[in-house]
């Protein structure tokens, strides 16, 4: 079996090889063996890192939307199945629980001369993870059809309601907002967005108690159930892939939609190039008068297995280094906003800068925090569709945590 | 047949059942009892590309300890079996204790998951099942009585529904039901409501999975009643034909009765199948409207970064014994047929 795998890794990487020109990445002999989710910009990191395949170096990948729920079995074997796991800061928890990956202020005070101080992701004063990219979700709106209506951007959730009002009243959109309200992570990511945005703690300080039924959550729900009155009457299903033809059919005006998918929306190239000409990125807006954008930030990094030998463990990071040198990001700025150094922000990259800048915070990377967001996705599509209260969907929701969180051994 | 030729010509599947279908359910079961250790938690200083935070993490070193000491974790018994996600027997007896009258007590009821997801499968089961069967059963009549030319064709567009992966057949109904796809906005044009969605309303929803269903389930029964039609004596069709009966008495009379241990047959496989009602509720993106104890378990085990092995093992458990409780009726028919036979 295990020569079998072997010579399947073998011919994997004897097939890729010829694909790419062989660069020098200095690695001596190891295997490099890279888990990650798939979309482009992930793409191009492994085709970076690839390129360091040599005769003593192998160097496969597995992209696939389904690694968080492999990336726990595969890192417990000894060896483990990858060696390099490309995580986020939700996905990186449950490797972090279960102590899966090694500190890395080694390999970094060897190899890490091109990283700026904040891609280091430190827990407890080790680097833990290398944040190579970052997205949150921001404003996108349509200059030509705000205009029409005589309106200003919307810097606010309160002017994006007004300004709906106005879209639908002058008969310019029906429907002129759309937002991710499909239960489970879209649903839960917008309600963390918005709670955020109220200035909303998600547990008491220092403990794994959930805090969220307050009239900060209610005033979160309550906000997100008035924009559902400007939408189509399907928004319970709308999720990313839904919203993009709607955006491209000019049936949504103004849209809080993800950094990662705006360069799509913005491609005057693309299948609605007159629309996407007239889409403009900003910041998150804020709520309910706060200063920081009702939003979070996300990092996409790349970890590195604790079960290897310390040869594929030095051979996996300086591949990964090779995957995500200052070239990769000059060259396919558009793809991703990159955290990396000498990268120069592209028109698609605005939204999520400005929302940065405007100091929005990360999503909470706490061992219980993925219970609480699961137990939220669940529980309040019924609040959104009339049939509970907001303080319902809240107590259903701190209910279904407490219930999974003492499972988890979190609460007793 | 002596017994011991009897019992090796059954041994190797008496293993197979065992080993595949016996152990597995047992190992689910003792997963059940289990809980995860408790967490040891520890406040450290975390960094990121946007700041640093003092935040809680768990410490891995005493963890291992933990779990190297007992491996599936901490014994809980049937506390799994109790709590909100599952019986929440505490929370159902609060809701009778304190609410007045029935309805608003079942209405508290079904906001717990489990009854939740509860109410759904078994109107999704006794719903579909029966529909399922009588479409299957017409569209065997109507394919039997064809000429033999056009047999072939109409059998293999009958079976098309059964073919069609679940997943891919409810996708496609889902972007046709859309409130722009052809179904939803035509249906938004015959009744003159823009704002008809037959994804938002839980009635509507409802009603699309068990159409659906019925849609998707139809053609096993139909596959089976064709079969069994083949069978139908010709000798007592004609003798009921001389005697002046009409098609449909002959149906009556003849035809169902003769077909009905197949229908027991279909009826079986049918509910056990029907009670893990599953891909459609993701096909729709339904759940917002539409849980089912299937979804439970599947959300349990993917719904967040850290599954619930043990409230999925629990949910498993709770559907099995829903299976058998549900097939005990068919079961008690089959084994009475048996007796009178001997």
């Amino acid at each position: 079996m295990k020569s079998l795998l072997r010579m399947t890794v073998a011919a994997g990487a004897l097939l890729a090889a010829p694909t790419f020109a062989l660069a020098d990445c200095g690695i001596e002999s190891g295997s490099v063996r890279i888990l990650s989710n798939d979309f482009e910009a992930l793409h191009v990191v492994a085709a970076g890192a690839e390129e360091c395949a040599s005769a003593t170096v192998e160097v496969t990948k597995n992209q696939t939307t389904e690694h968080k729920n492999i990336q726990v079995a595969a890192l417990t074997t000894n060896p483990a199945t990858y060696t390099v796991a490309v995580v986020a800061n939700n996905s990186v928890v449950p490797l972090l629980n279960d102590g899966l990956i090694r500190p890395l202020d080694d390999l970094v005070a060897k190899y890490g001369q091109n990283l700026e101080p904040t891609q280091l992701i430190k827990i407890d004063g080790k680097v833990m993870a290398i944040a190579f990219m970052a997205n949150a979700q921001h404003l996108h709106y349509r200059k030509d059809l705000l205009e029409e209506a005589g309106l200003e951007p919307p810097t606010s959730y309160e002017d994006i309601l007004a300004d709906a009002a106005v879209l639908r009243e002058k008969g310019i959109v029906a429907t002129p907002l759309a937002a991710n309200f499909k239960p489970g992570f879209d649903l839960a990511e917008e309600f963390v967005n918005m709670y955020l945005g109220y200035g909303g703690e998600f547990f008491e300080p220092g403990t794994p108690n959930a805090s969220i039924v307050n009239e900060k959550g209610v005033a979160a729900l309550e906000t997100m159930k008035a924009m559902s009155d400007f939408m189509g009457p399907d928004f319970m299903t709308f999720n990313t892939n839904a919203i993009k033809p709607m955006w491209e059919a000019s049936e949504v005006a103004i849209l809080n939609g993800w950094g990662s998918r705006a360069s799509a929306l913005i491609d005057t190239e693309g299948p609605a190039p007159e629309v996407a000409a007239n889409t403009v990125l900003a910041a998150a807006p804020t709520v309910g008068g706060g200063t920081t954008p009702a939003a979070t930030l996300w990092w996409d990094g790349f970890t590195i297995a604790k079960n290897i030998s310390d040869e594929d463990a030095e051979a996996s990071f300086q591949a990964m280094m090779h995957g995500i040198r200052p070239e990769v990001a000059q060259e396919h700025a558009p793809v991703a906003v990159w955290l990396i150094k000498g990268y120069e922000p592209t028109p698609a990259a605005v939204g999520v800068i400005e929302t940065l800048k405007a100091g929005a915070k990360p999503f909470p990377m706490l061992p219980y925090m993925g219970v609480l967001f699961t137990a939220l996705g669940e529980n309040l599509a019924e609040f959104m569709q009339g049939q509970e209260s907001a303080e319902q969907a809240l107590e259903d929701a701190t209910q279904a945590y407490n219930t999974a969180a003492r499972e988890a051994g979190f609460l007793n | 047949m002596p017994h011991s030729t009897f019992f090796k010509f059954i041994a190797p599947s008496l293993f197979v059942m065992l080993l595949f279908i016996a152990l597995p359910i047992l190992s689910v079961a003792y997963q059940s009892l289990f809980i995860e250790h408790e967490q040891i938690l520890v406040e450290v200083e975390n960094c990121g590309p946007f700041g640093c935070e003092t935040e809680l993490r768990i410490d891995t070193e005493a963890m291992d300890r933990a779990n190297e000491e007992s491996p599936m974790g901490r014994f809980n018994w049937l506390g799994t079996y109790a709590n909100t996600s599952h019986l929440a027997f505490a929370e159902v007896g609060a809701i009778w204790r304190d609410s007045d009258g029935l309805i608003p007590a079942l209405r508290a009821m079904l906001n717990l998951p489990f009854y939740k997801a509860l109410i759904f499968t078994i109107a999704y089961t006794f719903i579909v099942t029966p529909l399922g069967m009588v479409l299957g059963f017409f569209v065997a009549l109507g394919v039997n009585s064809i000429p033999r030319l056009l047999k072939g064709p109409v059998i293999f567009f009958s079976l098309l529904p059964m073919i069609v992966t679940p997943l891919v057949g409810s996708l496609v109904l889902f972007w046709m039901i859309d409130s722009s796809g052809v179904i939803g906005a035509n249906l938004q044009l015959l009744l003159n409501d823009p704002q008809l969605s037959l994804k938002a309303s839980p009635t509507l929803t409802w009603v699309t999975l068990f159409l659906y269903g019925v849609w998707h389930a139809a053609p096993f029964s139909f596959v089976v009643f064709y079969a069994g039609l083949q069978t139908v004596p010709d000798d007592t069709l004609e003798s009921a034909m001389i005697d002046g009966a009409s098609r449909w008495e002959r149906v009556r009379f003849v035809v169902i009765p003769h077909l009905m241990p197949l229908a027991t047959f279909i009826a079986l496989v049918q509910l056990m199948d029907n009670f893990r009602v599953f891909e459609p509720i993701i096909g729709f993106s339904a759940a917002a409207n539409a849980t089912s104890l299937s979804y439970l378990i599947y959300n349990d085990l993917r719904g967040s970064e850290t599954p619930l092995f043990g409230s999925a093992a629990a949910t498993s458990m709770l559907t099995i014994i829903g299976v058998v409780i549900l097939l005990m009726p068919v079961l008690i028919r089959t084994w009475r047929d048996f007796n009178r036979k001997v």
